[in-house]
């Protein structure tokens, strides 16, 4: 243990710690800007770059940096002295000095942190006038990368690389010019980006955001003659109340219902219904598998889940060889749209071509799912429009609606209706758990003795588990963010993988921490909060295993006859397209 | 930083495998690779770049990263006359800055550039350290001193014929 005193406090910290965390240990709060770190996992950020951290250290002569500076025994920290706030104030200022000052109309404003930097230290005048840096604006069918407002933090390279493993992005060019970008200052589109969003979700200021369809949804809404009808993630209901002042956790399902109706849409649904839809056709996919596996065709294992649209792409991108592992299933979002556009339009005499489907995401992914030409049909999207939980947000007080006011109201039917295996789809674990629940009982005939997993749940980036199907011993894996199923890919390319089952989330956390949840700031207990959240409402449903849906069980009979069956196969399932060679494609270049 | 699109031939490949390979395909040692094959290619093109990062396993943004960062890297290829322009210290307080200038004027393209024919490309080098003959400017192996602006035409004019 080391002992220092940081603003007169004494504090006791393991060695190597930072003053940083030795600081926070102690309730005392020093401003960061590059600094990054997601509670306890394995996710930091530290270039030491920025140097906004900085503080006095008895003795020395130069200011330490207080995120890479570790605590030596007996030093003495001062936190908040006038030369420390000078310095700190002068290198915000040359940061600002490159920084457009368009804060009224940008993206991020309120909950940018180079803004609230400016405010907490009290800026009102820059003093630094000098060139700007200038670069092209990119936009994907997810994405908008605007690198003037870059600050060179570097967490988005650090998402990118070393959590993810895709390495799209890297800091390029020096002084003036650099920024960070894809390979050949190409734009997005051209990269292996899965469109995960996890770069988005860690950058502090407006350089990354997320495309933007809250205008194109408003027309919608405002045309009589379509039928806008929406369908709701189940990671948004446990998140969306935090952009309203609620506390992380908080469900506000019913107030998400009631919001949606009054902005004017004509059916509710919840992509929940679909989530259940899915665990059919996964579900009876995998015991297909299991019985072709036990009957000696060992290929047939494991089955990898394929709900979540950032896997799919990695894998297209950099596994095109394990392309017949994953279910083909298509995501819940996609199975949702053609059941709304064939069954339900149908059952409402609307024509396909006068409904619009809109989709209220925590992921940026989906964006792009929608742009993907084989969920097309008629060249029409089946999914119109995704906005994420943010965009969501930002519609509701667009409409001046007083949220946290609103009473709950009930998810209109039929694809409104869900069950609790589908509510947990939102978080790691839960997909592969509702999977469980189905495909135990449809195997072995018998009801589940109890239905909560918890050897299933939790938070680690790879976890597994044995699950006993009635004298059959199935070993399910777990990974969440895309370094984490990067190895168990590799196992299985390697045959050293023994698992029957996977599930994989692109996501730190799953969808509960995706790229369009309200932003975290690296707080993981909000996360945690959002996980419990889930599990709760799956404990308070009637109806807890996807088959028991009562309007599944209908629309199988009306409408799609069986699991794997041929309507199923053409309407639920999709197939995936190596991407491994892409084409270089040098654009203009991005700066001058 | 503007390329030009080359097609590896199957030797040009083996010459990026063989580089790599003599650093033991370590990423640690990318810079040198890059060098290696700089050396060989005279220049580094995007498609060498994306060989070069599949040999030593590491995303082709960070190897684009580290050709951006060191300015003696350079994805066009060389002018048949490559002219470099000291602007070392003693050379830009005697004008080197003009010098540049005139280069660009007539040359019609920017620092780091080659010319459409391919005759000519222009770059700017750090303190060669013949500052007595402030300022310097370089053809291929041949130095010049006391450059003017006046004088770039005649420098150039040795190479139009
Ligand atoms: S969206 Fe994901 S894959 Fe794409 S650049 Fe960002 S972190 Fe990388
Ligand atoms: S894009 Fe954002 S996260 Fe990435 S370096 Fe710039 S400011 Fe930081
Ligand atoms: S984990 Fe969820 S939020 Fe993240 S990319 Fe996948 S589907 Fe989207
Ligand atoms: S936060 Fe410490 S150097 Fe940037
Ligand atoms: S500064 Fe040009 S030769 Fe020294």
């Amino acid at each position: 243990m080391i002992k220092l005193t940081i603003d007169n406090k004494n504090v006791e910290v393991t060695k190597g710690t930072s003053i940083l965390h030795a600081a926070k240990s102690v309730g005392i709060k020093i401003p960061t800007l590059c600094y990054f770190k997601l509670g306890d996992m394995p996710i930091e950020n530290r270039p030491g770059g920025c140097r906004v951290c900085v503080v006095e250290v008895q003795g020395r002569r130069n200011l330490a940096p207080a995120c890479v500076t570790e605590v030596t025994e007996g030093m003495v920290v001062k936190t908040h002295t006038i030369r420390a706030l000078n310095a700190r104030k002068t290198v915000l200022e040359l940061i600002l000095s490159d920084h457009p000052t368009d804060c009224l109309v940008c993206a991020k404003s309120g909950n940018c942190e180079l803004q609230t930097l400016a405010q907490d230290m009290g800026i009102r005048q820059l003093h630094y006038e000098g060139q700007q840096s200038h670069y092209r604006e990119d936009t994907s069918p997810s994405i908008i990368r605007d690198m003037d407002k870059c600050v060179r933090c570097r967490r988005c390279e650090m998402m990118c690389n070393e959590v993810q493993t895709v390495g799209v992005l890297s800091g390029i060019n020096r002084g003036f010019n650099s920024v960070v970008s894809p390979a050949f200052e190409m734009n997005l589109d051209h990269s292996v980006c899965t469109y995960c969003g996890q770069c988005v979700a860690v950058c502090p200021t407006g350089a990354l955001t997320e495309v933007d369809h809250t205008n194109a949804v408003i027309r919608a809404l405002a045309d009589p003659t379509k039928t806008v009808v929406v369908q709701t993630a189940p990671a948004v209901r446990a998140a969306l109340g935090e952009e309203f002042g609620m506390k992380p956790g908080t469900l506000v399902t019913g107030k998400m219902v009631a919001a949606l109706r009054q902005l004017g849409f004509d059916y509710v649904f919840d992509t929940d219904f679909a989530a259940d839809l899915t665990i059919m056709e996964e579900g009876t996919e995998l015991l297909k598998r299991l019985g072709e596996y036990l009957a000696g065709d060992k290929t047939k294992l494991p089955i990898l889940t394929s709900c979540c649209p950032a896997w799919v792409k990695f894998f297209e991108h950099q596994f095109p060889d394990m392309m017949d592992i994953p279910s083909t299933a298509k995501s819940p979002q996609q199975m949702f749209g053609p059941i709304a556009k064939e069954y339900f339009a149908q059952k409402i005499n609307v024509d396909r071509k006068d409904m619009v489907v809109v989709s209220i995401m925590p992921c940026l992914a989906k964006k792009y799912e929608c742009s993907r030409d084989e969920f097309k049909h008629y060249d029409m999207p089946d999914v119109d429009y995704s906005i994420s939980t943010r965009e969501l947000a930002n519609l509701i007080k667009q409409a001046n609606l007083q949220f946290e006011t609103l009473a709950d109201e009930e998810f209109d039917q039929p694809l409104g209706e869900s069950t609790g295996a589908s509510v947990i789809f939102g978080t790691t674990g839960g997909v592969i758990e509702a999977a469980v629940r189905t495909a135990y009982e449809v195997h072995t005939g018998k009801k589940l003795p109890k239905l909560d997993f918890t050897e299933l749940r939790g938070m680690e980036g790879i976890r597994s588990a044995t699950i006993d199907f009635d004298g059959l011993p199935i070993s399910i894996g777990i990974a969440h963010g895309l370094g984490n199923a990067r190895k168990l890919l590799e196992d299985i390319r390697a045959g050293k993988s023994t698992f029957h089952a996977i599930e994989i989330m692109a996501c730190p956390g799953g969808c509960i921490g995706g790229g369009g949840q309200p932003l975290h700031h690296g707080d993981l207990s909000i996360l945690k909060a959002r996980q419990q959240a889930l599990y709760r409402e799956d404990a308070g449903k009637p109806l807890r295993k996807s088959h028991e849906n009562p309007f599944i069980i209908q629309l199988y009979k009306e409408f799609l006859g069986k699991p794997l069956g041929e309507k199923s196969h053409h309407l639920l399932h999709t197939s995936y397209f190596d991407r491994s060679k892409l084409p270089i494609y040098i654009q203009a270049k991005d700066h001058e | 930083m503007s390329s030009i699109k080359v097609e590896l031939k199957q030797c040009e490949i083996e010459k990026i495998k063989e580089i790599c390979q003599s650093f033991n395909n370590d990423p640690g040692e990318l810079i040198n690779v890059l060098h290696k094959a700089q050396g060989h290619f005279g220049y580094l093109p995007a498609e060498v770049q994306e060989q070069i990062a599949d040999e030593l396993k590491i995303p082709v943004a960070k190897v684009y990263g580290v050709v951006t960062f060191y300015s003696f890297f350079t994805m066009l290829p060389k002018g048949q006359h490559p002219i470099s322009i000291c602007t070392g210290t003693a050379c830009y307080v005697r004008g080197a800055e003009k010098v540049l200038d005139e280069f660009r004027r007539i040359l019609k393209i920017k620092v780091g550039d080659t010319t459409p024919d391919g005759k000519f490309s222009l770059s700017c080098l750090r303190c060669v350290g013949a500052c007595g003959l402030a300022p310097v400017v370089m053809v291929g192996e041949k130095v010049y001193g006391r450059v003017s602006p006046d004088g770039v035409k005649d420098i150039l004019g040795e190479y139009s014929k």
